[in-house]
C-alpha cells in the first residue's frame, strides 16, 4: 500500500463542482487511470481519498492537495503517466509525492490558505486601501455566520492590495479545523460584493 | 449579438447566484470540443429538460458520439435551464447556448430535439424562444438552423408539427449522417431552405410536416393528410438498424451528480412479448440483440473510458435476451471485485430472474422491481401479459428469501375493460405479497406498489381504446389507497390530471400545436415535474381554441376512424393492431412471437432490410 499526495489546480470547468462531487470526480479519475485505490471495509466501501481543504463553490484553485492510498506499488512516473490522460477537464496536476502512510491525515496538517481576489475594475472601490487598513487596525471583528458569533480578525493572517494592480487583493486566512477564515466574510467586511469578484486559492500551507 | 466570449463573461457573473450552477458549464470528461471553423456542419442536440435528467440520456449519448466521429462535423449539447437560471438568462440577455463552446444555438446548422415523452413539448418551445429562433417552422428563414426532432413521442408528430421542420421517425444512428450530408450539399449549392426541406422529405424516415395538409370531418375528427404535391410520399416508414451498431463507450462523465451516473449498456432493442398497451414494445420492433462478446468488450472499454462504478444493462425485457444466462455469468466472472454496481431491470416474474440478480448483486444492493401490470386473469389475458398469481408469490418469496428487503411491483389501472373487481385484485395480490414477505423475513419485508394509469397510445393495439374518465380513475385510485396501507406497504400513483394531458398530447392532431403554444405562452413548462405541472393552464389553453382533452383522450373510437398518426409506419400494420385489439376484447392471448411469427407486418414492410441482414441476432424469421 502506498500513500500518494497530489498537488493540483482546479480551473474554471470545475468551479461549480462541490466537495462531495469532487470526491466522485477523483474516484472515477483513478478508475479511468487504472489505479487501484484502497477502499474502506464495510457495507458501503468508500475509496480512500482525502482532500486537504474544501474549496467553496465558485472558487478556482491553483494549489490544492489530496492524498490517496494505492493498492499496489508503482513509481511516480507510472502513476503520472496513467493519471495524466484520465484527468477531468479543469484539473492539472503539478506535483506527485510519495508520503509516509503513517503521517497524520492531510486535513489535520493544514494551517492556513492564501487567496487572490480579482475585483471587477468597473466596481473597484477607490478607498479599498483605507478599508483594509481600518480592518487590520481592529483588535477584534465580531461577526455571525450561520447563527454563530465569532471573531474574524484573528483568522486574518495577512491582507493586502497588489501594489502593481490595485484591482487584485491577496489574503492569508487561518484554515485549521477549529478556526477557518473565509474570504467571503472578509470581502463582506470590506463591503465588496461577491458579484464583483473572482476568487482563486493560491496556496495551502501545511505544518511539517 | 452575443459572442461566445460575452456569454462566458455574463455567465461568470450570474452563475454563483443560481442553484446547482454546475449544470450550466459543461466540462464533462469525454465531452468533445472541436474547433468551430474546422468543420462544415455544426449540430446541437437538445434534451428538453434540465441537465440532471438529460445528461444520462442514451439517445443523446449515441448521436453525440456518432456525429462527433465525423471529421467534418461537430456536435454540442444544450439542456433547458431551471427556472432561476432561465430568469437570469432572460434578464441578462443570454441566449440558450451549447455547453461545449458556449455558442448561441441560433448559430448551429442543425438542432436536434429528443422527444422521449409528450410532457416535454412546452420545453421545446421555451428552448426555441430562449435561443431566439422563431417558434414556428413557417417563420424561419434562410440562416436559421434546421430544427429536427425524434424519439418515442415523434411517432405521432402532429401535435408538434408547427414547430419542427422535420421529424426523424425511428432510430437515428444511420439517418443522422444522411441528414448531415444533405445539409452540407445544400450549403455548398446555396440551396434555399424550402428546397432543402423538400429534399429532407425525400430521405427515408423523415417527415416534413409543412409539406402536408391535414383535413378534418365536420365533427372535428381527423380525415386525412394530403401531401402538397404528388412527389411527396403518402406515408413515412420508420428507420431502424438491421444490425445494431456497436454500443457507445465514451459516455459523458459529468462533474456534478445527475440522475443516472452510469454506463447504460443496451443489450437488445425491441420486444417480442406483445403486451397490448405497450408503445415501446410495438414501435421498437423487430427484436435485435447485441452479441455477448460485443457487450462485454463495450463494457470493458466504457469502464476504462469513464471510471463509472455502475452499469445498467438495458432492454425492454432482459429475461428474453437469448444469452442472458451466459451474459450474466461472463459479467460476473469479469467484473467482480471491481466495486461495481450492475443493474438488470425489466426482468420476467420467475425465480430464474432472482438467480440472475443474485449473481449480479454487488456490495450495494437496491430493491427488486417487477411489473405484473394486472392482477386478475381476465385483465392479464386482455393486455396479453399472462402471469400466474402463484408464480408471482413464489418469485416474491424467493426475492425476500435471498436478501432483498424491498420489492417493487408496478401495476396499471384503467386498461380497457377493467372493472372494480380487477382493481380489487391488485389490492388483494399486493396484500398477499406482503403477507408472504412477512412470513419469509418478518418485519424487514417492504412492498412498494406503483400504480400508473393506462394511456391509450398510438401505434398500439389499444389505440382504439379510451382513457378512463377522471372520476373513474379517482375511484380506482381511492380503492387502492384505502387498502394498500399498513406496515411495510407503500403505494405511489400518478396524478390523473397529468395522465389526461399525456393522453391528449400523445393522441393529438395538428390542432394541438395551437394549444401547446397557448399553454406555453401562459406559463406552462416542465410539465413532467409534479410541482410545476399546471392543469388549469392547459384546460384554459384547450378551451381558448375550442378544443377539449376528452375529445382526444376519452372519446370512444370506431374501428374505422382514421388517426392523425396513420401516415407514420412503424412496420407493425394497422391490420395487426386491429386483430390484437379484437383478441383483447375476446380475452384471447397471443404468444410471444419468438415461438412463431404472427405476421405483425415488420417483415412485409422491411423485407429488403431483413434480406440484407440475415443474422440470427435479428429475431424474426428469414424471408426469401
Amino acid at each position: 500500500m502506498q500513500r500518494i499526495r497530489l498537488i493540483y489546480s482546479k480551473g474554471d470547468e470545475l468551479k461549480f463542482t462541490g466537495n462531495l462531487d469532487m470526491m466522485k470526480v477523483w474516484e472515477r479519475t483513478f478508475r479511468r487511470a487504472g489505479l487501484r485505490i484502497v477502499y474502506s471495509q464495510g457495507f458501503h466501501p468508500q475509496p480512500k481519498i482525502h482532500q486537504a481543504l474544501p474549496l467553496p463553490l465558485g472558487f478556482t484553485s491553483e494549489h490544492d492537495m489530496l492524498d490517496f492510498w494505492l493498492d499496489s506499488e508503482e513509481n511516480l512516473a507510472q502513476i503520472q503517466s496513467k493519471l495524466e490522460k484520465a484527468l477531468q477537464p479543469g484539473i492539472t496536476v503539478q506535483e506527485y509525492q510519495i508520503v509516509p502512510p503513517e503521517i497524520k491525515p492531510l486535513q489535520t496538517l493544514v494551517l492556513s490558505a492564501m487567496y487572490l481576489i480579482q475585483i471587477d475594475p468597473a466596481n473597484d472601490p477607490p478607498d479599498l486601501a483605507s478599508r483594509i487598513e481600518a480592518l487590520l487596525d481592529q483588535s477584534e471583528c465580531l461577526r455571525e455566520r450561520r447563527g454563530k458569533p465569532y471573531d474574524l480578525r484573528p483568522l486574518i493572517e495577512s491582507l493586502e492590495i497588489n501594489c502593481e494592480d490595485p484591482t487584485k487583493m491577496s489574503m492569508t486566512l487561518a484554515a485549521r479545523p477549529s478556526a477557518t477564515g473565509r474570504p467571503e466574510e472578509v470581502l463582506d467586511e470590506l463591503e465588496i460584493s461577491l458579484q464583483d469578484v473572482e476568487i482563486k486559492r493560491t496556496r495551502i500551507i501545511l505544518s511539517e | 449579438m452575443n459572442s461566445n466570449q460575452q456569454i462566458k463573461k455574463k455567465l461568470n457573473s450570474i452563475l454563483p447566484f443560481v442553484q446547482k450552477p454546475g449544470r450550466y458549464v459543461g466540462g464533462e470528461y469525454n465531452r468533445v470540443k472541436k474547433d468551430w471553423d474546422s468543420v462544415r456542419s455544426h449540430v446541437a442536440l437538445v434534451f428538453p429538460d434540465i441537465y440532471d435528467l438529460g445528461l444520462p440520456n442514451l439517445g443523446v449519448m449515441i448521436l453525440y458520439e456518432e456525429i462527433n466521429k465525423r471529421p467534418d462535423a461537430l456536435c454540442e449539447r444544450a439542456y433547458l435551464p431551471w427556472l432561476d437560471m432561465e430568469k437570469a438568462m432572460r434578464e441578462n440577455e443570454i441566449p440558450l447556448y451549447s455547453l461545449e463552446s458556449k455558442t448561441p444555438l441560433s448559430q448551429f446548422d442543425l438542432i436536434g430535439f429528443t422527444l422521449p415523452y409528450e410532457t416535454l413539448y412546452t420545453n421545446v418551445l421555451n428552448a426555441l424562444d430562449l435561443a431566439g429562433i422563431p417558434l414556428h417552422a413557417s417563420e424561419r428563414v434562410e440562416n436559421h438552423p434546421i430544427i429536427i426532432a425524434g424519439g418515442h413521442a415523434a411517432y405521432n408528430p402532429e401535435p408538434m408539427a408547427s414547430f419542427i421542420d422535420a421529424f426523424v421517425i425511428g432510430e437515428g444512428e444511420e439517418v443522422i449522417h444522411e441528414i448531415i450530408d444533405l445539409l452540407q450539399r445544400a450549403k455548398e449549392h446555396g440551396t434555399t431552405r424550402a428546397e432543402t426541406l423538400q429534399s429532407l422529405q425525400a430521405l427515408p424516415g423523415l417527415y416534413v410536416p409543412s409539406l402536408y395538409n391535414p383535413s378534418y370531418h365536420p365533427d372535428g375528427t381527423f380525415e386525412s393528410l394530403t401531401p402538397l404535391t404528388k412527389e411527396f410520399p403518402t406515408s413515412v416508414s420508420k428507420r431502424f438498424c438491421g444490425t445494431l451498431p456497436p454500443p457507445p463507450t465514451r459516455f459523458l462523465v459529468p462533474s456534478i451528480d445527475v440522475v443516472h451516473n452510469r454506463i447504460a449498456m443496451e443489450i437488445m432493442r425491441g420486444c417480442t412479448r406483445g403486451c397490448r398497451f405497450c408503445h415501446a414494445g410495438m414501435v421498437n420492433r423487430p427484436v435485435r440483440e447485441q452479441p455477448v462478446a460485443t457487450i462485454i468488450s463495450a463494457i470493458e472499454e466504457a469502464l476504462a473510458n469513464t471510471g463509472y462504478e455502475e452499469i445498467a444493462l438495458l432492454s425492454l425485457s432482459s429475461s428474453d435476451y437469448t444469452q442472458i444466462g451466459s451474459l450474466v455469468d461472463e459479467i460476473t466472472r469479469r467484473f467482480k471485485d471491481r466495486n461495481l454496481t450492475i443493474s438488470l431491470p425489466s426482468l420476467r416474474i420467475e425465480s430464474f430472474s432472482v438467480e440472475l440478480m443474485e449473481k449480479l448483486k454487488g456490495v450495494r444492493q437496491g430493491g427488486f422491481t417487477l411489473a405484473p401490470e394486472a392482477a386478475s386473469d381476465r385483465m392479464r389475458n386482455r393486455i396479453n401479459k399472462p402471469i400466474q398469481a402463484e408464480q408471482l408469490l413464489a418469485t416474491a418469496r424467493e426475492i425476500y428469501l435471498r436478501g432483498w428487503n424491498t420489492l417493487k411491483l408496478y401495476f396499471m389501472i384503467g386498461q380497457p375493460g377493467e372493472t372494480m373487481e380487477d382493481v380489487q385484485a391488485i389490492a388483494d395480490l399486493s396484500k398477499a405479497v406482503i403477507v408472504e414477505g412477512r412470513k419469509t423475513i418478518g418485519k424487514r419485508a417492504n412492498l412498494h406498489v406503483g400504480v400508473s394509469t393506462f394511456v391509450p397510445k398510438p401505434h398500439t393495439p389499444f389505440q382504439w381504446a379510451s382513457l378512463d374518465p377522471l372520476a373513474v380513475v379517482l375511484e380506482k385510485q381511492n380503492l387502492l389507497k384505502d387498502q394498500l396501507r399498513g406496515p411495510g406497504l407503500k403505494m405511489t400513483w400518478s396524478n390523473p390530471r397529468e395522465t389526461i394531458l399525456e393522453a391528449a398530447l400523445s393522441r393529438g392532431d395538428r390542432n394541438l400545436s395551437k394549444v401547446i403554444e397557448t399553454a406555453w405562452r401562459n406559463g406552462a413548462k416542465f410539465d413532467a415535474w409534479q410541482d410545476q405541472f399546471n392543469f388549469n393552464i392547459w384546460m384554459d389553453a384547450f378551451e381558448a381554441h375550442h378544443l377539449s382533452p376528452d375529445f382526444y383522450a376519452s372519446r370512444p373510437r370506431s374501428m374505422e376512424e382514421a388517426f392523425p398518426w396513420d401516415h407514420i409506419h412503424t412496420g407493425v400494420a394497422r391490420k395487426f393492431l386491429q386483430r390484437e385489439y379484437l383478441r383483447s376484447l375476446e380475452g384471447t392471448l397471443t404468444d410471444d412471437c419468438r415461438d412463431g411469427c404472427h405476421a405483425c407486418g415488420i417483415l412485409t414492410e422491411f423485407s429488403d432490410l431483413r434480406r440484407a441482414n440475415p443474422s440470427e441476432l435479428w429475431l424474426c424469421p428469414e424471408v426469401n
